[in-house]
């Protein structure tokens, strides 16, 4: 894809001598974890295109957007109010750094103890090789956790970041006035920064646009209940990755396309494993693109993942948001009412999670839970023990990974995995 | 009929060939730099001593860090597995394992029938593992398998608060320079690992009877320390380093019976 696009990312400022290292081992390592993978199926063929392009053609699509006076908003959590943004006609991408590849440049700047995700998306851009926060016109952070907060504000010093205040106690009154009163905010400066006004009839066909996208993905999850799982665990998550920074309509119904597929799949009893693979529920921190080490590693394995506890999996399109009725102030309560119920275990209390979790392994048959969380993760980290306790008085067992980019731990975390399988079938 | 259980370990390769579930012979080689060869080494000695040759072997099973290396052997389980088993064949009340090997340790929980219900590794460094007792001893000037010996001797264990490979060797070497006893020394670095291993064990959960494996097993100041920690006795094996190798041939000889 390089030459294609050289004016196009010379335009945005990139650093092209660094980026072009990055393109030339993402190929390699996609071909290596997911087109390697057995009995994909046919529908993937999309993703797998977008993934080939994911410097390019979706690029080119952002700068023609911002070409014809759009704003793009790059977000790094699902508190980033996407309904609000389209409702503004703006665009939003998700930044999320999956990629060890730019963490060394975070690190020039950054303590070593931070989380990856924090330093490979800062990496990303004080690197000047990610042409997605190249193209951002305004980035919206979030009061999540403490190590995001902090680099938002060395973000801001490049790119005009706004904070949006998120509740640590989302279930209280004052949780969500302020929740609301944050939204109302947010809302104001994306009309400033637009010149758009997010009218009652806007926001609630943004709303709707969004809840599309939801609720293909969850028809998606659901289809993964079956048994044998009709796609692997792997390719599910890089369409929910491809989710945050793609066009929502095509997005959508591509998604609705694979899921046609996999409905086929399920009727006939196909499988992308054996009927006996164990099932796992994959909980924790996201994955962002190109994270792909843990579910490549365990299915290769010989695991079935069949859900993913994460913002890249169930947290994301579990609830729709349900507007009571055509009032902004209804549509604004109901955006509210549906982000409170993200369960991120920057909240407390966080039950709500460890009553998802359960719930899931119950819905999705699991056999075991592989709790995923980053290195420096405080949040995640420490809710394990709580995530831990639940399963276990449910009988199901838990594995906990604690990693980050590198593949220095690969065969480490290969040989927990292949114990907790073994331990598993030795079970049934 | 014979089965062979390869355990492909980072600092020794262990082969066990076993006649109608009895151990019939076993060897242990250096890994080295070239870890294929010394599967293949350990299997060839390990057929001498029990008077056979490739062909009357029926199936190998390989183990350990380097198992998918071992290019002759059907299966490759991990070392909770293969530890499990062999454990719990030759102790059969046995429930919880602790294995320390050369660069990991880890604990296994069973469950009354003899499946593996929980088990913690630590394998991200050397701390508490064999290599880190071969440094040690090498600061120390004494040779590694007179450890547990001197050790048992101290009257009182030195404080060493450090698990670290590097940071421990410093302390060692500082009270070797205030003038602390050799022996103390030893069963301090044996007390700082037994608690190590304890917080693993609490993690599963300590339940009867222990069973101790792994070349470290053989030092007697470890099991000391780990009984007096645990406040219980501890069972080991005769030979405490081929468990793993012995439970993979355990596991081939049952893939024979069933297939
Ligand atoms: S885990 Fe929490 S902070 Fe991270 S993206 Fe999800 S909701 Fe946001
Ligand atoms: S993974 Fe944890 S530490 Fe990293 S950004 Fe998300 S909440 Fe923060």
């Amino acid at each position: 894809m390089a030459e294609k696009y050289v004016n196009l990312w010379k335009s945005l400022d990139i650093d092209l001598e660094k980026h072009n290292q990055l393109l030339a081992v993402l190929p390699q390592i996609y071909t290596d974890l997911v087109l390697s993978q057995k009995n994909r199926p046919k529908k993937m063929d999309y993703f797998d295109f977008v993934i080939s392009e994911i410097h390019g053609l979706r690029v080119e699509e952002l700068v023609k957007l911002r070409g014809e006076g759009n704003k793009i908003i790059g977000a790094f959590c699902l508190y980033a109010p996407e309904e609000l943004a389209y409702a503004a006609n703006a665009t939003m991408v998700g930044l999320c750094g999956g990629a060890d590849f730019s963490i060394p440049d975070a690190d020039a700047v950054l303590p070593r103890n931070l989380c990856p995700l924090i330093k490979s998306f800062y990496g990303f851009k004080i690197g000047l090789t990610c042409p997605y926060f190249q193209c951002c016109d305004m980035l919206v952070g979030e009061t999540t956790c403490d190590g995001k907060k902090k680099v938002y504000e060395l973000l801001n010093e490049h790119v005009p970041t706004y904070i949006i205040e998120v509740p640590h106690k989302p279930d209280t009154v004052q949780g969500r006035s302020l929740w609301l009163k944050e939204l109302e905010e947010f809302k104001t400066q994306l009309e400033k920064l637009t010149g758009n006004k997010i009218t009652a009839e806007k926001l609630k066909a943004s709303i709707e646009l969004i809840n599309d996208k939801r609720k293909a993905l969850k028809r998606l999850a659901e289809l993964r209940k079956a048994t044998p799982a009709p796609i692997s665990g792997l390719d599910a998550l890089i369409v929910t990755q491809i989710g945050f920074y793609d066009d929502v309509k095509r997005f959508t119904a591509k998604v609705n396309e694979l899921c046609d597929e996999l409905e086929e799949r399920v009727k006939n009893g196909v499988g992308v494993t054996d009927k006996n693979a164990p099932r796992l529920m994959v909980s924790g921190c996201p994955m962002a693109v190109p994270n792909w080490k843990l579910p490549s590693i365990a299915e290769s394995a010989g695991a079935s993942i069949v859900v993913e506890e994460s913002c890249v999996g169930t947290r994301y399109f579990t609830d729709m948001v349900e507007p009571k009725g055509d009032s902004l102030n209804d549509m604004l309560e109901a955006l509210v009412e549906k982000y409170a119920k993200i369960p991120c275990a920057c909240f407390t209390p966080n039950d709500a999670r460890i009553e998802s979790i359960d719930k899931l392994a119950k819905d999705f048959k699991v056999e075991g839970v592989v709790y995923y969380t980053l290195q420096f993760c405080h949040s995640y980290n420490v809710e394990a023990v709580k995530v831990g306790k639940a399963l276990k008085s449910e009988g199901v067992p838990m594995l906990k990974i604690e990693t980050d980019y590198t593949m220095e731990d690969a065969e480490q975390i290969r040989t927990r995995l292949e114990a907790f399988l073994e331990m598993i079938r030795g079970k049934k | 009929m014979a089965v062979a259980g390869i355990d492909a370990g980072s600092a020794t390769t262990k082969a066990a060939i076993v006649k109608n579930g009895e151990l019939s012979a076993y060897a242990i080689v250096p890994t080295g730099a070239n870890g294929r060869n010394a599967s293949a080494k350990a299997l060839e000695e390990a057929l001498a001593l029990a008077k056979l040759t490739r062909i009357d072997l029926t199936k190998i099973v390989s183990t350990g860090y380097g198992r998918r290396n071992v290019e002759f052997a059907e299966n490759a389980v991990t070392e909770i597995t293969t530890h499990a088993k062999g454990a719990k064949t030759l102790f059969p009340s046995a429930m919880t394992i602790i294995d320390i090997g050369g660069q990991d340790s880890k604990v296994i929980s069973l469950d009354e029938d003899g499946r593996i219900n929980n088990f913690v590794m630590n394998d991200k460094c050397a701390a508490g593992t064999g290599r880190f007792l071969e440094v040690m001893a090498r600061t120390l000037e004494v040779a590694l398998q007179d450890l547990g010996k001197l050790s048992i001797s101290a009257e009182k264990p030195a404080k060493i608060s450090s698990m670290c490979t590097v940071f421990a060797e410093s302390e060692v070497v500082s009270l070797i320079a205030q003038g602390e006893k050799r022996e103390a020394i030893i069963a301090g670095l044996h007390e700082a690992i037994s608690k190590r291993i304890a917080g693993m064990v609490k993690q599963v959960g300590l339940r009867r009877e222990v069973v101790f494996t792994g070349g470290v097993a053989k030092n007697v100041g470890m099991k000391a320390s780990l009984e007096r920690v645990f406040g219980l006795k501890i069972n080991i094996p005769a030979e405490p380093q081929i468990i793993g190798a012995f439970g993979a041939a355990l596991i081939a000889e049952e893939g024979t019976i069933i297939s």
